[in-house]
Parts: C-alpha cells; structure tokens; sequence
C-alpha cells in the first residue's frame, strides 16, 4: 500500500519551491551597503529546497502512516494502547531509580567534572528554579507572564545594591531579594489583575522592559549599562574559599535550592491555593462562581512566582559577581518560558528535565549554539501544534469519595 | 515656537509609522482574535527585503525613481509572503486551541524569525541608502520636515485612505468584515474563510513592510532588532484606539507618536519606550477597551 499519492508528492514540491522563493532574498542575497558589494549564496537556496520539501514529504508521511494506523485500530487489527516513553516516568517503578540515580550523580558531579562544567551545571540549575517559579505563574494558574526576567533582576539587583551600600552578605539578602520579588509580583499582580489572557501578556512585557530601561537608564541608583561590578560569592561561616572551592560550594547551595524549590512548589500544587490556580485557568468564571476570591488567588500566583525568580536573582549575582541590564532582556523571559511549555504546563518533572535539556545542549554542542535562540524559537511553535501539554504531561491528583 | 512645530511633525511621522504597523495588528485581532506577536518582525523583514533589493538594484545602475518602486514592491511582496507562511504553519493548526497556545505558537515564531535574520544576514546595524531624494520646495523648511518625513506623512495617508476604501466598498472587503463580525456566519453563507484570513495576514504584513521601509530610510538604518520594539509600540497604539477597531488603530498610533514626541521633546530622551510602555500599561488598566472600541461582556 503506497502512503504516499501523486497529490501528496506535488504539493511537497510545491512547498520546496515556495520556500525557496520566501527566503531567496535574505538567505541567498548579502549585501554590503557601503563598500556596495554583493555576495550570492546559491547554495543556500538548494539547501532550503532540499529540507522544506523533505520536511513537508516527512509531515505528509507521518499523517499517512497515523491515519493507516488509525483505520487498523479501528477494525482491530492492532492494539489500541501506546506506549508513551515519556508517561513511563509517571511509574513508580520507572521513576524512583531514575530519581535516585540521577540525584547520586548530582551529588557527585564536582568530584568528577572540571569547574566550567560545575558552573554550567549551576546555570542550568538555575533555570531550574527560574522554570519552577514561571511554572506557577504560567502553567498552574494559566497567567502568562511575559516579563518574568523583570523580578529576576529585581532580585539580582537587590543583592548587587545591598552588597555595593551596606556590605549586606548573601544569606541576609537571599531572604530579601524573594521578598522583593514578591513586592514587585504583587505591584505587577494589581494593575493588571483584570486584564485577559492576551493583553496580560502584553502588559507584563511591557512591565519587564521598564524595568530593564530603567536599570540601564537611571545611572545614579543602578550604575546604568555599566552594572555593579565585585559582588561577593556567598559566605560559609567565615571561612574564606578558594576559587574552585567557592564554586563547588555554590554548586551545592543551588541543588539545595532546587530540592527546597521542588518540595514547596510540590506541596503548593495540591494545597488549597494550588487546586485554586488550576480552577482559576481552567475557568475564571466558573472559578469566580465556586467562591474563588480572585483577586487573592492571582496575586498569590504573581508574588510567589516571582518569589523564586528573586532568590535565583540573589543567586545569579552571587554566582557572576557581576550584573548589568543587558543579562535581564526579553530573550531571557522567553527562555523560561520556553522551559515551562517544553516540560509541559504545570509539569515539576517535566520543567526540570526541559531546563537541563535545553541549557545543557547548546553549551555540549556547540554547533548548534549559534541556531540557539532559533531553535527556542521553533521548540515553542512546533510543542504547541505537536504536543501542547508539554513532554512530561502533568497528571492531576484524583480524588475518589469512599462510601 | 519652531521646536514644537518640530516635534509636532516628529509625532506625526511617528505616528504614521505606528499606523502602518497598528493597521495588521487590529486587522488580525479584528478577524481571529489573536495577538499576532510576530507582526514587528514583519515590519523588519520588510526593511531588510528593502535593503538589499535597493542595494542590488543600485548596484546594476537603476534610475532613482525605478529603484524606489521596485523595492517597495518587493518589500511588500516578501513581507506579504512572510505573513501568509506565518500564518499557515504556527496559526492555522490551532485555530480552535486555547487562547494561550496560539499566542505562544506567535511569540515563537517572532524569535525564530528574528534569529532566522540574525543568522542569515548579520546582527549589526546596516546603513540603509537614502532612497527619497531631497525636494527642493521644502528647502526653507528644512529644520522643522525633511523629505521623508513628508513622504511617511503622505505615503501612510494615501495607503490608509486605500485601505479603508478597500474594506469598505469592495467584495472582498465586504468578506473581511463579515469574517471579523461572526466566523461560523460567514462561511455558513460561502465566504472562503480561510483565503480571507490568509489575505488579511498578506495584506497587514505588506503594510508593515512598507512602514519599515519608509522608517529605515527616515534614520538611515536598520537592524535585526526593530521589530520587536517597533511592533510592541505599535500593538500599545492598536490597544490605545481599541483593538479590532481600523479608525482606532489610526487614531491611537497618532495620539501615541505625538505623546512620545513630546514626552522625549521636553521631558528626556532616555525614557522614550518607558513612555510608550506606561501607557499602554495605565490604557490597560483605566480604559481595557480603548478610546474607539466596545467594552465586551464575557458570556458563559
């Protein structure tokens, strides 16, 4: 049985030579505007035929071969159930050695790397904590918060200012920078607490951007585009560290913080607030309707959302020792938000694996970290149209009533 | 006296830009509801497509004028095809999704595009040639209108002007609006939907192109980075006038050029998108319909 007709095989060219006229000006064309040269890169354009057409008879492939399927099921020639590689870490059986395992060589890892790699593995451990903090935001409550990187530098600026004015150490401004956070998520959390979905995000941008323009351009309280320059690493008791020392010691405060990050947001999950969020972004009339306080349950979504976006702020001046606006762009934001709706919405194990994945890939790879950004880009759109509920879905609690 | 008359005309251009970027987003919103996230890179694409067909064509010796509509054409023509790609590959597969995942599937397709230019071109900022000649008559003028300004102002006039007479008096107009008033209606009585929301993308994302051609050759350059900011600014206007609404859209991009006109003229210049963005921010929360639009009750 052909999969694929004659119909099928056109319109996959079809689609090749669209594509080769879409992006024959910017890929095949460079100018050189002053010294008025022109550079023609033909290959470019045989590259974009070859992949589109290939792309599209790969799509087409695929749709046949499940429709096929489908009809198989349907006269029950083959087994209904699939097997979902990604639902097995739901099991127990599967997810408990997994857990143990990988938290072993977590434990290990400064024992076995070299201190870049312990730095990249703190990074990405970061993202962790950032992806948890957006989770609550934008995958339990449904809020999409698109200037999440505002209450990260809020945090980050608030250990880098301490520090610089009154010598405030670390472990004083942790707590300070997540309650900061919070300040801001709930200063943010009012004035848009009626606003819909859309505009939300839109406004929450917005908000992210004036925070940024207004670190870089209020030279007298943030330094400006220059940014706060020797920040101290945290502190053990007094004792001074070495460099190597220092890091693997972050190294372990940031598991620390991603353990107790995971426990809270865990907890937070099936707690009374938690069951509200879920309410509230499944339907906020209907919410409003079972007696839900809205306004309450948004603002908390927004404060402790940004609560965690605050520390892992503290945490990332600590980690750099130095700040500027230019770490705090929308790109940034999107990247959190490209680990929440990869590991699914909602989703704790879903969002750690989709942090490591998506930080850890570009630094191994290095080829692959120019298209970096582009392939950020691609995740989101391709995840929404493949696979909206992420790839580790979120399964809800159930209750069942015992008579 | 002179320097208000200057930064009044300064709002103006602005404003005529924010117009030609306004118009798709509230075309877009009016006809899908969707906040069409990656129309700024529309804007850029159209600026980049300009800078290198005016840069080949002058190249090969082409007439001033020649250059001038031809490039325009191929901006329009490869923003339009932009538009039409976006829309069939991260829109159309979700048409019926959650209000979120389309949004998303947008903000997506803005980064991609964005880096697909970075990538393919370069990420510094590129000289673009002057393509609108200096007039002569407007000489005495020359500290308050430059050329350009005057060519965004009537440019942007006669392209609005065309798109209104458009939707208002032709079929396909007519189609567009039907689409936008009620979905299911209008392909119950056998408007092609799809072509016309296909259409609707082509057609703000030319005149989005148009607006990044004519800015570029305003400032003399361009990079990767405009659109974001610039389609940011001109959603913040389409909202202004209220959202799905065409006279609104125009409306709110003029009353958001003249406020940053002024506001950089005589406040500061450091905080000219703070501006833009706490307005959109106190628009939102005092007047969410905008000044033309209708306030919607959420029905259940």
């Amino acid at each position: 049985m052909a999969l694929l007709t004659r119909t099928d095989l056109r319109q996959a060219l079809v689609t090749g030579l669209w594509f080769m006229f879409l992006t024959f000006p910017l890929l095949v064309i460079k100018v050189d505007p002053v010294e008025r040269t022109v550079l023609w890169r033909w290959v470019n354009l045989l590259w974009v035929g070859g992949a589109s057409c290939g792309a599209a008879l790969a799509v087409r492939l695929w749709l046949a071969w499940r429709a096929a399927r489908q009809e198989r099921i349907r006269l029950g020639l083959a087994p209904a159930a699939t097997i979902d590689p990604f639902r097995l870490l739901r099991q127990r059986r599967v997810a408990l050695p997994l857990l143990v395992g990988g938290a072993l060589f977590l434990l290990v890892f400064p024992a076995l790397f070299s201190t870049y790699q312990i730095n990249i593995m703190t990074t990405a451990l970061m993202y962790v904590v950032l992806g948890l903090g957006l989770n609550i935001v934008v995958g339990v409550a449904g809020l999409l918060d698109l200037g999440y990187v505002a209450f990260y530098a809020v945090g980050a600026y608030s250990y880098g200012l301490l520090h610089l004015h009154f010598g405030l150490g670390f472990w004083t401004v942790l707590p300070i920078g997540g309650l900061l956070g919070a300040l801001f998520g709930i200063l943010l959390g009012f004035p848009v607490l009626r606003l819909r979905g859309d505009y939300l995000a839109i406004v929450t941008l917005g908000f992210g951007e004036i925070i940024r323009l207004i670190l870089e351009n209020w030279s007298e309280f943030s330094r400006g585009p220059s940014g706060i320059a020797n920040i101290a690493r945290p502190g053990l008791f007094g004792i001074e560290l070495s460099l190597e020392a220092a890091i693997v010691y972050l190294y372990y405060l940031m598991i620390g913080m991603v353990l107790g990050t995971v426990f809270v947001v865990n907890r937070l999950q099936n707690s009374r607030i938690g069951r509200a969020w879920y309410a509230l972004r499944e339907d906020e009339i209907a919410c409003q309707a079972m007696g839900i306080d809205k306004t309450r349950t948004k603002l908390t979504a927004f404060a402790l959302g940004a609560t965690w976006a605050g520390m892992a702020g503290v945490f990332f001046a600590a980690k750099t020792t130095f700040i500027n606006p230019a770490s705090f762009t929308f790109l940034e934001s999107a990247i959190i938000l490209c680990i929440v709706v990869l590991g699914g919405m909602g989703s704790i194990i879903g969002v750690v694996v989709a942090a490591l994945i998506l930080i850890l890939l570009p630094e191994y790879l290095r080829a692959v970290a120019d298209f970096r950004m582009l392939a950020f880009g691609a995740i989101l759109v391709v995840m929404m149209i493949v696979r909206p509920q992420g790839i580790v879905p979120t399964v809800h609690r159930t209750y069942a009533l015992n008579r | 006296m002179e320097y208000f008359i200057e930064l009044l005309f300064s709002g103006l251009t602005r404003g005529s830009i924010y117009a030609l970027i306004a118009l798709g987003y509230t075309m877009v919103y009016g006809i899908i509801g969707l906040i069409n996230f990656a129309h700024g890179e529309m804007y850029m694409i159209g600026a980049f497509t300009a800078l290198i067909v005016s840069t080949v064509l002058s190249i090969y010796g082409l007439p001033l004028p020649a250059i001038l509509i031809l490039t325009a054409l191929a901006a329009a023509v490869w923003a339009g095809a932009y538009g039409f790609t976006v829309e069939r590959l991260a829109y159309r597969p979700l048409r019926n999704s959650p209000r979120l995942t389309p949004l998303i599937s947008a903000i997506g397709m803005s980064i991609f595009l964005q880096n697909y230019v970075l990538l393919a071109q370069t990420a510094d900022f590129q000289p673009f040639p002057a393509l609108i000649p200096e007039f002569a008559f407007l000489e005495p003028y020359a500290a308050i209108i430059g050329a350009t300004d005057l060519a965004i102002l009537i440019v942007s006039a006669l392209v609005m002007i065309a798109l209104t007479l458009g939707i208002k008096c032709t079929r396909i107009g007519k189609a567009m609006r039907a689409t936008a008033q009620d979905r299911k209606m209008a392909l119950l009585v056998g408007i092609n939907v799809d072509r016309i929301i296909s259409l609707t993308f082509v057609v703000g994302s030319a005149l989005a192109a148009i607006g990044g051609l004519l800015i570029a050759s305003h400032i003399g350059q361009t990079n990767v980075f405009i659109g974001f900011i610039a389609g940011i600014k001109a959603f913040t206007a389409a909202v202004l006038g209220g959202i799905g609404s065409i006279p609104g859209a125009v409306l709110g991009s003029f009353v958001l050029g003249l406020t940053e006109a002024f506001a950089t003229g005589y406040v500061s210049s450091d905080y000219e998108d703070v501006f833009a963005f706490s307005l959109l921010v106190l628009i939102l929360i005092f007047r969410p319909a905008g000044l033309l639009g209708k306030a919607t009750v959420e029905k259940v």
